[in-house]
């Protein structure tokens, strides 16, 4: 008997309720949505072939210190056993057949390149203490446990704190008008439309409490957006970066990919790739590097068919320029 | 005028609104974000047709007082929510756009 394994798709989770982990701090949100499975699993694995008994994986388990195993053979994944298999087993004494025979078939996998907030979201619903991780190529890459999470994302603040602290050690010309100096990154996914222009928001606040004149504001504002929605719409997810220092606003989204084959037609007024579900939504009008564009002093795009897309702008903040 | 004044006066439905005094100076109208981005005025209403949260992030970053839906359409819940959360007006009318336009143009005028 075996079946095959479900691994969840995007549809489920726009039926899910909200996570626990949107009511928590901005940097663990940023983090969870940057980190994939990958990055978090654990990819040593220990497992069992369908042949091996159910004591040696009792006996691996113990060795271990691990409450389930999974059984696979050249990659190739076929089930788990867990701690309550080996205690059924006990109770019904067959703890020396094959594994082939009791292991848990009916399992919900994770993809390696899915969002940790992904995991997270099938750890709130299925109440698992772990799930297998496969690749594209459904192979049997690594598994991951609530433990797991726990660690990298101790591990990802505490490079955070550094970075943060490092930042400011560097912090030049805090006394001037406008030399604020600020560093944020913010991870969008790709079709994301929940979280849509919350980095261009939280921009925008920031300047606020430091009293940028409002129509500096509304620029910046305008070209974080649009590039938001860039990479929301056209990446497959990217980052976009902002830092205000010595009188310039400098604004970048980074993608890794598709690219654009055209830059040139995709800087023109009105062309968009969107198709028709995006525009419904009121996006894909093929404005936004043209607002962008309208709104920055410094503007530069670089992108390759295949690879990514970099656009940067620059808002010289103390220059008085036509909106 | 104040937004309970133009409410008044051109007789639109009000689904949320956090503070009825503030002012509106003018009002644009727009099914296009990245145009509403561009153009859209503060202290301003949108019409428009768009009834969905996305709306609210952008009438956010614009300084727009308030967004008025035509045909009356459905404030869908998330939509709702995330007005509550950044103070911005919600307001339905039956009218189409150019029908609540023209009475918004004429409001604003007096």
């Amino acid at each position: 008997m075996s079946e095959a394994p479900q691994t969840p798709d995007a549809s489920d989770a726009k039926n899910e309720p909200e996570p626990a982990a949107v009511n928590e701090p901005l940097v663990l949100l940023e983090l969870i949505q940057r980190l994939k499975v990958r990055d978090v699993m654990t990819a040593k694995l220990v497992t069992v072939s369908r042949k091996d008994t159910l004591r040696e994986a009792q006996e691996l388990m113990k060795q271990k210190k691990i409450s389930g195993i999974p059984v696979e053979e050249n990659g190739r994944f076929f089930g788990l056993v867990s701690v309550d298999d080996i205690i059924r087993a006990l109770g019904g004494g067959y703890i020396d057949d094959a594994c082939s025979r009791h292991m848990t078939t009916q399992l919900v996998v994770l993809e390696d390149d899915m969002p940790l907030s992904f995991a997270l979201r099938y750890f709130d619903r299925y109440h698992y203490g772990r799930f297998p991780v496969l690749n594209r190529d459904r192979r049997l890459v690594g598994i991951i446990c609530q433990r797991d999470i726990n660690r990298a994302l101790l591990v990802e603040l505490a490079n955070e704190l550094n970075r943060l602290e490092t930042s400011f050690g560097q912090t030049p010309g805090l006394d001037g008008a406008y030399s604020i100096y600020v560093l944020r990154e913010y991870p969008i996914c790709k079709y994301d439309f929940e979280n849509a222009g919350k980095a261009a928001n939280q921009i925008k606040k920031v300047l606020q409490e430091k009293q940028f004149p409002p129509k500096v504001i509304r620029r910046i504002a305008v070209a974080a957006y649009e590039l938001e929605i860039n990479l929301c719409v056209h990446s497959d997810g990217g980052v976009l970066s902002w830092q205000v220092s010595n009188g310039r606003a400098e604004i970048i989204a980074r993608d890794a990919g598709p690219g654009i084959e055209d830059v040139e037609w995709a800087c023109r007024d009105g062309t968009s790739t969107a198709n028709e579900w995006i525009r419904s939504l009121g996006f894909g009008a093929g404005m936004g590097l043209v607002n962008v564009k309208r709104v920055s002093d410094e503007f530069e795009i670089t992108s390759k068919k295949g690879s990514g897309t970099t656009v940067k702008c620059v808002i010289n903040i103390d220059l008085p320029v036509a909106t | 005028m104040t937004l309970q004044e133009l409410i008044d006066t051109c007789g639109l439905e009000s689904v949320f609104v956090p503070d009825a005094q503030v002012p509106v100076t003018a009002a644009y109208t727009s099914d296009l974000l990245s145009d509403v981005m561009a153009h859209c005025p503060d202290e301003s209403v949108l019409v428009t047709v768009q009834n969905h949260k996305n709306t609210v992030a952008v009438c956010t970053l614009v300084g727009a007082a308030a967004i008025l839906v035509v045909h009356r359409r459905e404030i869908p819940e998330d939509m709702l929510a995330a007005a509550r959360r950044e103070g911005v007006a919600l307001l339905r009318t039956p009218d189409d756009q150019f029908a609540v336009s023209c009475k918004l143009g004429a409001a604003l005028k007096k």
